[in-house]
C-alpha cells in the first residue's frame, strides 16, 4: 500500500468529519513528545489552516498530542482555586500578579520543569528565577539528573543519532524499553535504518538488550542479557574484565561468564558500537555510579574499535533546559540561585529534596507534571504553599495547585528551539493558531519578568 | 544617541600611524568621527590612560555545544569563580569556561568589541547562535567547520572546487556562519573508525582523499568565494612532538594561492594556535622535545600570504576543546581525566578534556615559551594576533597576562627563574631565552586589533580608531610614560579598562559594567554563487538518506538565533 493511498485514505475519513474541507499538508514538522524528536511528521490541516485533521510519521504517543490540542473541552484561560475547592476563571492579567506576588514574597521559591517548552520560554525563565533568587530544577531531576552526574565524574563519549544510523552495527539498550517510550527510535536512528556505512539496516547490525524484564525491545534482540534486578553496576563491570580479557566468576548477576565474554567480543568485534540507556539504570539501586560504569565500558572499547553511549532524554526538551542552564549559569539542574550565584549540590538543590526537608515556600512549575512524577510526599507539600502551575493540560500538578495557566502548546501553536536527545537542536514549527487570546509560557514568563521588576524596584 | 570625546589619551592606532600621540577620540551616532566634529558630546578624561580602538578576537571557544559541554561537566569550574550579579549586571560564573553572561562581561572589561567563535559544527548551529545571543554587548560571528565535511570530501576528491565553493555558500547560509573553519583535516572523519590523519599526505578511509588535498581545495574555494577571511586552519597532530615538519607542510600549501576578496584582506591561509604545531623532538621529556618556532617562523615570515595566533599556554588548570576528536582521545590517555566526545554525523565531531598546565613539569613551561616565542619571532606584527585559544592553551581571562610576557623581558626572566621550574631545560631547549624583544603598545595594537580585523575582512569596521569606523573605543588605566616599572600594571590594565565605548554606547564607565549592551550583533557572510543543480541535487540527496534531520528543519532561520544580524553580502556570481 503505497503511502500517498494511504494519506488519501486517511484524509477522506478526516473528510468525513469535516465535510466540505479540503486538506492542507504542513510539513517537516517537529514532534514535541519525547527527546527522540522526529523532524518529518506532516500535519494535515482543514481548510481554514486552523483545525489538525490527522498527523502522518508520528508514532502514536506524538500523534496523539497534536489531536489532544484540539480538544473542545480545553482549558483556554488561568483559573484560580477559591477556598471551597472549586476553580474561578480569572485573567491572564490577573494570574501575572498572583505569580509576580507570589515569586517576591516567597522566601525560596522552587520553579520547577522546564522540560516540555522552547528554550526562549526557558531563557527567560532563568532569568525570573535569578531575579526573585529561586532554585530551579528541571525534569533531571527525577530522571538522566544521575546521568548528568556520572558525566561530571567521568565524561561522555558520545555521537549524534546519525553517526549511530551511518555507522554503528553493534546497538546496547541496557535499561531502556525504546519500542513503548521512544517508539520511532529503532526506525528512525538506531536499528533499521540504511545509513552510508551500514547499507544493509538492521542486518548490518547487533541488537543487546540489558533489561531483567522481557520487553518489546527485548524480544528483538539478538541477546538479550536478563540479569538480576538491581544488579546492573555488576553487570557492566564484568564486561569491562570480560574486554580486557581478564577472569570472570561462573555467573554476574544472574548471567553465565560465557554470556558475557560473548557480548563483550561482540562488542570488540564491531567497527562501532554505541550504548543508549534509559532510566532502568540511571533511577535504580546504584544511579549515576551505573553510568559512571557504563561510561567507562564505552572509553574502554574506545581502545579496540568506535564506541559511542547516549542516553534516552525523556521529555522532548529536557535536554535544551540543561544547555540553557548551562550557558546562563554553568549547572545542567538543581540550581540554587538564592545568594545571588548560582550553586549545583544535587541531594541538597534538588527538588525533591527541597520540598521534602521544608526549605522552599512557593512552587513555580512549568512544562512538567510533578503531580504525577514525584513521590506523594513532595506532591502534598506542593499542595500546602502558594503554587502555580503553567500547563496547556489539565494535570495532577495543576490540580494540586492554587492558580493553573494555560497556555499555547509549544510545538504545536508556537515554534521555538527543542534540543533532541543527543543535543542536536531543532527548531519545532508551529502548526495552527493556539484559541484566541491564549498566552504561549514565554508570554506568560516575559509579563511575569516585567511585572517582578516593577515590583522590585518600587519595593 | 549620546555623543562621547575621549581627552588626552595616549592613543595608539596602527592604521593611521599614530603612536601614543596624546589626542582625543570622538565618536558620534555610533561611529568614531573627527574630535572636532562633536560639539555637545560628554566627555571622557583619559589623560595618563592608553586609548586604543576596541579589541578584536580572532579565534576563542566561547559559544556552542562543546563549550557547553564544558561547562556542564565541570562543576568544579565554577567554584570560587562567581560573581554576585549587582545593578545591571547578571550573576557570572566560570574559569575556564565561563557563562555566556561572564564571558560578555570578560570581553568588556578586557576592551574588547567583537569575537570570532572559532569552531561551529554546522548541525548545531542554532546551539551557537543562542549562546551567542545570550553572550551580552560584544559582536561575534561564529565558523563552521568544513575540513572532515563529507560534501567537502567528495567534491575535493573529484577536484571540484566549484562545487565545493557552492557548497560552502550553502552552508555558510544555512547556518548563518562567517567563514571557513577546518580542524585536523580528514582526522576527525577518521576518527569516527577511532583513527586518524596524521600527516598532510595520510588518507582518509572510504573517502580516499588527503589533508593536504582538503586545505588546498579550501583554500580555493575561499578565494573563489571572495570571502571576508581566509581559510582557517587547525592542521593535523596539534601537540605531537615533532609534528613542526607537518605544520610547515601545511602551511605551504598556501604558496600559488592568491588572496581574491574586497575586504583588504592579504593572507589565503590562517593557521590557528601556532604554539601548538612548532613542537620538535619525539618525546614531551626535556632530553628529547625542542621548540622549533624558529623554524616555522622563518618560513612565515618569508611568506605574506599566512597569518596566525599564537594559542599562548597560561600554565593554569583549564578545558580543552576542539572539534579534533581523535587529539582529545589522545590526551585523556595522558591525563586520565574526564573525556567527552561528540561525532556529528556527515559533519565533524569534537572532544573535551579538562588539563591542567602545570608550572612545575617542563612541558607546559616549554609550551609556554614556544607561544610567547612565536609572537617574539614575527617580522610583521600584522601577522600574528594573541590569542590563547581560549581555553584551550589558557582561560579567556588570561589575554592581559599574555601581553604582558610579550611586553616585558623582566616579565619572562621571572617565570623562568621563580615561576617555572625547569626554567634552565626550557632555556635549553626553546629559544625563549634569547630572545630580549618587547612588543610594544603599537604593536600591540596590531596583533589585537588591527591585525585580526584586517584578516577577517573587518578592517572596514573594526580595529582602528579612523572616522567612519564602529563607535568602539576602550581605554586602559596605562600610563605609558611612567607605568613602565613594573609589568603587573600591564596585566591589571588590560583587564580593567576605564571606559569601554561598544557601538557608541558606553559599557564600561569608570571600570565599572553600566550596561549590557543594546545592539550587540551576530555577523554572517551571505556569498551569492550561481545555480549549481549537481550541488543542490547532492544536498537533498544527503538529507534524504543520511541526515536525521529533513533539510527543512536544517536552516538557522527566526529572530530568536539572530535578533540583531548584521550580514555580509559577498557576489561570487562573476
Amino acid at each position: 500500500m503505497s503511502r500517498s493511498w494511504m494519506r488519501l485514505r486517511s484524509l477522506r475519513r478526516s473528510a468525513y468529519r469535516q465535510v466540505g474541507n479540503l486538506a492542507k499538508i504542513v510539513t517537516d514538522v517537529v514532534c514535541p513528545f519525547c527527546g527522540t524528536l522526529c523532524d518529518d511528521l506532516e500535519v494535515a490541516l482543514d481548510d481554514s489552516g486552523e483545525k489538525i485533521l490527522e498527523v502522518y510519521n508520528a508514532c502514536a504517543i506524538g500523534a496523539a498530542k497534536f489531536l489532544h490540542s484540539q480538544a473542545e473541552d480545553r482549558l483556554t484561560r488561568p483559573q484560580m482555586k477559591q477556598e471551597d475547592g472549586s476553580w474561578k476563571e480569572v485573567t491572564y492579567d490577573e494570574a501575572v500578579e498572583y505569580t509576580a506576588q507570589m515569586l517576591i514574597d516567597a522566601k525560596k521559591p522552587l520553579m520547577y520543569g522546564w522540560s516540555s517548552t522552547s528554550c526562549s520560554a526557558q531563557s527567560v525563565g532563568s532569568e525570573l528565577g535569578e531575579v526573585v533568587g529561586a532554585c530551579m530544577d528541571n525534569t533531571a531531576t527525577v530522571c538522566h539528573g544521575s546521568s548528568l552526574i556520572a558525566v561530571q565524574d567521568v565524561g561522555i563519549p558520545s555521537a549524534t543519532l546519525g553517526e549511530i544510523a551511518n555507522r554503528a552495527d553493534r546497538v546496547v539498550f541496557w535499561g531502556c524499553n525504546p519500542a513503548h517510550a521512544h517508539p520511532r527510535h529503532m526506525s528512525r536512528y538506531s536499528i533499521f535504518p540504511r545509513g552510508f556505512f551500514t547499507g544493509k539496516g538492521s542486518k548490518s547490525r547487533k541488537m543487546v538488550v540489558v533489561d531483567p524484564r522481557r520487553t518489546d525491545t527485548a524480544k528483538m534482540a539478538d541477546i538479550h542479557l536478563q540479569l538480576e534486578q538491581g544488579h546492573d553496576y555488576e553487570l557492566l563491570s564484568a564486561i569491562r574484565v570480560a574486554i580486557r580479557g581478564e577472569k570472570l566468576p561462573k555467573t554476574v548477576a544472574g548471567i553465565p561468564a560465557e554470556t558475557i565474554y560473548e557480548v563483550a567480543e561482540t562488542l570488540k568485534s564491531g567497527r562501532f558500537a554505541v550504548i543508549f540507556f534509559g532510566m532502568g539504570v540511571t533511577q535504580s539501586l546504584g544511579k549515576n555510579h551505573n553510568i559512571d560504569i557504563a561510561i567507562a565500558v564505552t572509553r574502554d572499547l574506545n581502545d579496540y574499535t568506535k564506541a559511542a553511549i547516549i542516553p534516552m532524554r525523556g521529555h522532548y526538551n529536557v535536554t535544551g533546559s540543561g544547555q540553557v542552564w548551562g550557558w546562563q549559569f554553568g549547572f545542567p539542574f538543581c540550581l540554587d540561585l538564592s545568594r545571588g550565584f548560582a550553586r549545583y549540590n544535587p541531594g541538597d538543590s534538588s527538588s525533591n529534596d527541597l520540598l521534602i526537608r521544608d526549605e522552599v515556600d512557593a512552587a513555580f512549575v512549568l512544562g512538567s507534571d510533578p503531580g504525577a512524577h514525584f513521590p506523594v510526599g513532595s506532591v502534598r507539600k506542593i499542595a500546602q504553599m502558594p503554587s502555580v502551575c503553567i500547563d496547556p493540560h489539565i494535570t495532577p500538578t495543576s490540580a494540586v495547585s492554587k492558580l493553573h495557566v494555560p497556555v499555547a502548546f509549544v510545538g504545536v501553536e508556537v515554534g521555538g528551539c527543542a534540543y533532541r536527545m543527543d543535543n542536536v537542536p531543532i527548531e519545532t514549527r508551529k502548526v495552527v493558531e493556539p484559541p484566541e487570546g491564549m498566552l504561549t509560557d514565554e508570554e506568560f514568563l516575559t509579563m511575569v519578568l516585567k511585572r517582578v521588576k516593577e515590583m522590585k524596584g518600587a519595593a | 544617541m549620546t555623543d562621547y570625546i575621549i581627552r588626552n589619551g595616549f592613543v595608539y592606532d596602527p592604521v593611521l600611524g599614530i603612536n601614543g600621540d596624546i589626542m582625543d577620540v570622538a565618536v558620534r551616532d555610533g561611529k568614531i568621527v573627527d574630535a572636532g566634529d562633536v560639539t555637545k558630546a560628554t566627555e571622557i578624561d583619559a589623560s595618563g590612560m592608553t586609548v586604543m580602538a576596541a579589541a578584536v578576537d580572532i579565534h576563542a571557544h566561547v559559544a556552542g555545544p562543546k563549550v557547553n559541554v564544558g561547562r556542564n561537566f565541570r562543576p568544579e569550574d565554577k567554584l570560587f569563580n562567581c560573581n554576585v550579579g549587582s545593578g545591571v549586571k547578571r550573576m557570572e560564573a566560570g574559569f575556564s569556561v565561563p557563562t555566556t553572561i561572564r564571558t560578555g562581561y570578560l570581553y568588556a572589561r578586557m576592551g574588547f568589541g567583537f569575537s570570532m567563535e572559532a569552531a561551529m559544527p554546522p548541525l548545531y548551529a542554532r546551539h551557537t547562535h543562542e549562546e551567542i545571543v545570550d553572550t551580552p554587548i560584544i559582536d561575534q560571528g561564529a565558523l563552521p567547520v568544513f575540513g572532515n565535511n563529507w560534501f567537502v570530501l567528495e567534491y575535493i576528491k573529484e577536484n571540484e572546487v566549484e562545487n565545493t565553493a557552492a557548497y560552502i555558500a550553502w552552508l555558510l547560509a544555512q547556518t548563518k556562519g562567517y567563514g571557513v573553519k577546518c580542524v585536523n583535516p580528514g582526522g576527525t572523519e577518521s576518527w569516527g573508525w577511532g583513527m586518524n590523519c596524521e600527516t598532510v599526505d595520510d588518507v582518509v578511509p572510504y573517502f580516499d582523499v588527503t589533508p593536504r588535498q582538503i586545505v588546498d581545495g579550501l583554500i580555493a574555494a575561499n578565494e573563489m568565494l571572495g570571502l571576508p577571511h581566509c581559510m582557517h586552519v587547525h592542521g593535523n597532530s596539534l601537540g605531537e612532538p615533532g609534528n613542526y615538519g607537518v605544520t610547515l607542510d601545511t602551511l605551504k600549501i598556501a604558496e600559488g594561492h592568491k588572496p581574491n576578496n574586497e575586504f583588504g584582506r592579504e593572507s589565503v591561509l590562517h593557521h590557528t594556535h601556532l604554539q601548538f604545531h612548532c613542537y620538535g623532538g619525539e618525546s614531551y621529556a626535556s632530553k628529547s622535545f625542542e621548540s622549533k618556532s624558529k623554524e616555522v617562523m622563518d618560513y612565515v615570515n618569508s611568506t605574506d600570504n599566512i597569518t596566525f595566533d599564537l594559542g599562548v599556554v597560561t600554565l593554569d588548570e583549564t578545558t580543552t576543546m576542539t572539534a579534533d576528536g581523535p587529539f582529545e582521545f589522545h590526551l585523556s590517555h595522558m591525563n586520565s581525566l574526564k573525556w567527552a566526545n561528540t561525532d556529528v554525523e556527515l559533519e565533524t565531531g569534537s572532544g573535551i578534556v579538562p588539563f591542567i598546565y602545570n608550572p612545575k613539569t617542563f612541558i607546559a613551561g616549554a609550551q609556554w615559551a614556544v607561544g610567547l616565542e612565536l609572537g617574539l619571532l614575527v617580522k610583521d606584527p600584522m601577522k600574528a594576533y594573541v590569542t590563547t585559544d581560549a581555553p584551550n592553551a589558557g582561560p579567556l581571562m588570561r589575554y592581559p597576562r599574555v601581553y604582558k610576557w610579550l611586553m616585558s623581558a623582566k616579565a619572562r626572566e621571572d617565570m623562568l627563574n621563580n615561576v617555572l621550574k625547569y626554567g634552565d631545560s626550557i632555556r635549553a631547549r626553546c629559544y625563549i631565552g634569547e630572545l630580549d624583544r618587547e612588543i610594544s603598545l603599537y604593536e600591540l595594537a596590531m596583533m589585537t586589533r588591527a591585525g585580526p580585523a584586517k584578516t577577517l575582512g573587518l578592517g572596514h569596521m573594526f580595529g582602528s580608531l579612523k572616522a567612519g569606523l564602529e563607535g568602539d573605543v576602550a581605554v586602559y588605566p596605562y600610563n605609558p610614560e611612567s607605568d613602565t616599572d613594573d609589568p603587573e600594571k600591564i596585566e591589571y590594565a588590560f583587564g580593567n579598562c576605564a571606559t569601554l565605548i561598544k557601538g557608541g554606547e558606553l559599557i564600561i564607565k569608570e571600570g565599572e559594567v553600566v550596561s549590557n549592551g543594546r545592539q550587540k550583533r551576530t555577523f554572517w557572510v551571505n556569498a551569492k554563487t550561481n545555480e549549481n543543480p549537481v550541488v543542490e541535487r547532492d544536498i537533498s540527496e544527503k538529507f534524504k538518506r543520511y541526515y536525521t534531520v529533513t533539510q527543512n528543519n536544517y536552516t538557522v532561520e527566526g529572530h530568536h538565533y539572530m535578533p540583531n544580524p548584521y550580514v555580509i553580502e559577498v557576489d561570487a556570481t562573476k
